[in-house]
């Protein structure tokens, strides 16, 4: 039985524009052989979450620099156990100060890359961490 | 440039070099084949007269003050006046912000420079649900005119020019600039400062978007037009690298796609408004980065003043020298900065800074160490300031006018570099403007195959960062850490609602209806965001206004 590719959605939330990392994760998903969908910028969570359940993902991964993310990213967690989704991984990225961590994983996400990460680590960890939904 | 007697000497004196050279490097190898800028451009061990040799000194150097001005538009450089220093400042509140200010002007600091917090630079008021968590994040919370006259209390702004980071809503803030000033009773021909309004530049690299490129293009021309009647000595636009530059492009990509924004802009004010290049191009101003690779910085900031000076020159057909000049602000590279021993940071804002001083800036911003986490500490940002003051007073940079001319090197950069900028600039012109490359995709591809490039470099260790890839430490440095908490949302919250309950709304409706039908009818809008912000109509009532008339712009998501 051969397994379907890992589905991935990065996503933007709020309305930082900085990009870059982002769209070299993209890449670097898409070169990993992972199936990505980029949602572009200036995404609400409730756009994230409605987008991570239409293309049936299997990780969400969300980037933010604006210092945002500590309403940011609990609302899609949140959101994704309204929808009864919580098996859907969620990541995060961007500027996330240490004293924020907690509060993160609290809000249920699986991990927080950090400046200094390689694209192969990240990779890597989502080969182990994450697998196609039932 | 060289008698062929020097050629000829050079021509013996590099062969016994090179076999010198040779014999060694058989018996120790360098310590890696290939020596590149950061940008992946490859330079060689040495350079010399050959390098050179065909440069015509009159057409390709000269002197200061004097066409194609590789050397400097001034004739007498630093020595009549350092560049600006100008630092890139907002926090949180109005007042808080203000209070910042008037610390960097007491430290020293010689002009203003505005940072808005992403509500405000994506046209939203700080009660929109858009907003919610980004108040004063990154800048400062601008709702209405009453938050900007907070904002610049106590600022003379007849003698101080003040710049304002800010692109869709560019027509509102400086409305609010200038309402603020005629209600001081200063007038318009007094105030000088520079709005960034550079929309091209949103679409290919930093993503604060609103409205489809043609109205943005529009706004902007509005903006040209009425700085060139009223406000004489204002730079409507800040045509930018710099975000290019973050956004992970390379030094040429930088300079090129600059200047073919800076085109774009000239053609359309042209077309648009029927002005002669002249009565405009004066006013235009250019924002590059200042990156960490020092000698590409230098070259690069050189050869935009030739490159822009000919493209005015020959392309448009200028007469007057001021619209041949270049004049530039520079920030030092967000991007080169490290999270990781973040007091590194210092030395690279530093070096970052000495480039863009032997480039000739007009104007200088250095990101403080702590740029990567936060906004920047009061220590922080006093560092960063010192960091200028010391460049200009103690370093002798300034004693001399581009010190650096006639270098083998750096002359061989400079024009390598200016080579290379026109090939894409004629590319994009293939392509049927700016405009339409940025519709294809264009320079968001180039800049996208560049950032990822890079990264693949630092994660094998190919290009180095220290602290990053090379002399990493587990230690955490702690530094003090600038925190822009929950309350100073709702504090803006209420303040915006105070102004709202005792604002005459029909009054602001009626403002708001007037700018709707200057936008319908393709009149200049500036005059009427003055007056409607002078009714306290807020960022998003103006903004709403235009994404009404013109739409709105969803960012592609290229990759």
């Amino acid at each position: 039985m051969s397994e379907r590719k890992i589905r991935i959605l990065l996503a933007k939330p709020g309305l930082d524009g900085h990009d870059r990392g982002a769209k070299v994760l993209a890449r670097a998903f898409r070169d990993a052989g992972f199936e990505v969908i980029y949602t572009g910028c200036h995404q609400t969570p409730e756009q994230i979450v409605g987008a991570a359940l239409q293309e049936d993902v299997d990780m969400v991964g969300l980037s933010c620099l604006s210092g945002a993310h500590t309403y940011l990213f609990p609302a899609v967690t949140k959101l994704l156990k309204e929808q009864d989704a919580e098996d859907i991984i969620v990541v995060g990225g961007g500027i996330i100060p240490d004293f924020d961590m907690q509060a993160m994983y609290d809000a249920g996400l699986k991990a927080v890359f950090t400046p200094g990460a390689t694209l192969d680590s990240i990779c890597d960890w989502i080969r182990t961490n994450v697998q196609p939904r039932e | 440039m060289f008698t062929p007697e020097v050629l000829e000497q050079s021509k013996t004196m590099k062969s016994k070099w090179e076999d010198e050279v040779k014999k060694i490097v058989a018996k120790n190898a360098d310590q890696k084949p290939k020596w590149t800028t950061v940008s992946d451009l490859e330079i060689k061990r040495l350079y010399g007269p050959d390098d050179i040799k065909d440069m015509d000194f009159a057409r390709d150097i000269g002197y200061p003050g004097q066409y194609p001005f590789l050397r400097g538009n001034q004739a007498t450089g630093y020595r009549g006046k350092y560049w600006t220093f100008r630092m890139f400042s907002g926090m949180g509140s109005a007042a808080e912000t203000n209070q910042r200010w008037h610390y960097l002007l007491q430290s020293g600091q010689t002009g203003l420079s505005t940072a808005f917090d992403f509500p405000t630079l994506m046209g939203y008021d700080t009660d929109s649900p858009k907003a919610r968590g980004e108040c004063g994040k990154c800048g400062v919370a601008i709702d209405t005119i009453e938050d900007f006259q907070t904002l610049i209390k106590g600022i003379p702004l007849a003698k101080i020019s003040t710049s304002m980071t800010i692109n869709p809503p560019a027509t509102i803030l400086w409305a609010m600039y200038c309402a603020s000033a005629q209600m001081a009773g200063i007038g318009l021909d007094e105030i000088s400062g520079t709005i960034q309004n550079d929309m091209l530049k949103e679409f290919i690299a930093q993503k604060t978007l609103m409205c489809p490129p043609d109205p943005s293009v529009k706004l902007i021309s509005d903006t040209v037009e009425f700085g060139t009647k009223y406000v004489p000595k204002w730079n409507t636009i800040s045509i930018s690298g710099y975000h290019i530059r973050e956004a992970g492009a390379t030094a040429v990509q930088e300079l090129a796609f600059t200047l073919r924004d800076g085109m774009e802009y000239v053609e359309d004010v042209i077309k648009r408004k029927g002005l002669h290049v002249d009565q405009f191009a004066p006013r235009l101003s250019f924002f590059f980065n200042s990156h960490i690779d020092f000698f590409e910085e230098i070259a690069k900031l050189r050869a935009a003043r030739r490159i822009w000076a000919k493209a005015m020159r020959e392309r448009y057909n200028s007469q007057d020298q001021r619209s041949w000049w270049m004049r530039f602000h520079t920030q030092t590279a967000g991007c080169s900065l490290t999270a990781q021993q973040p007091y590194n940071n210092v030395i690279r804002t530093a070096t970052e800074a000495l480039a863009a001083v032997l480039g000739g800036t007009q104007s200088l911003h250095t990101n403080s160490l702590d740029e990567v986490l936060c906004l920047p500490s009061e220590h922080a940002v006093q560092i960063a300031l010192r960091t200028q003051q010391i460049i200009a007073e103690e370093l002798g940079v300034a004693n001399t006018i581009d010190p650096l001319a006639g270098s083998y090197f750096v002359e061989a950069l400079t024009n390598e570099m200016e080579e290379k900028a026109w090939d894409y600039i004629r590319k994009i012109d293939e392509m049927g403007g700016m405009v339409a490359a940025i519709e294809r995709g264009f320079p968001q591809m180039e800049i996208s195959d560049a950032a990822y490039t890079f990264q693949k470099q630092i994660d094998a260790n190919e290009k180095i960062m220290i602290g990053v890839n090379k002399y990493c430490t587990d230690d955490k440095v702690e530094i003090p850490f600038l925190e822009i908490d929950e309350t100073t949302e709702r504090d803006q919250i209420a303040r915006l609602q105070a102004v709202k309950n005792k604002r005459d709304s029909r009054h602001v409706a009626e403002c708001l209806k007037e700018i709707k039908t200057a936008c319908e009818k393709g009149e200049n809008v500036m005059p009427y965001c003055i007056e409607a912000v002078k009714s306290l109509a807020t960022v998003q009532e103006i903004c709403d206004v235009y994404r009404d008339v013109y739409g709105e712009y969803r960012d592609p998501g290229i990759y």
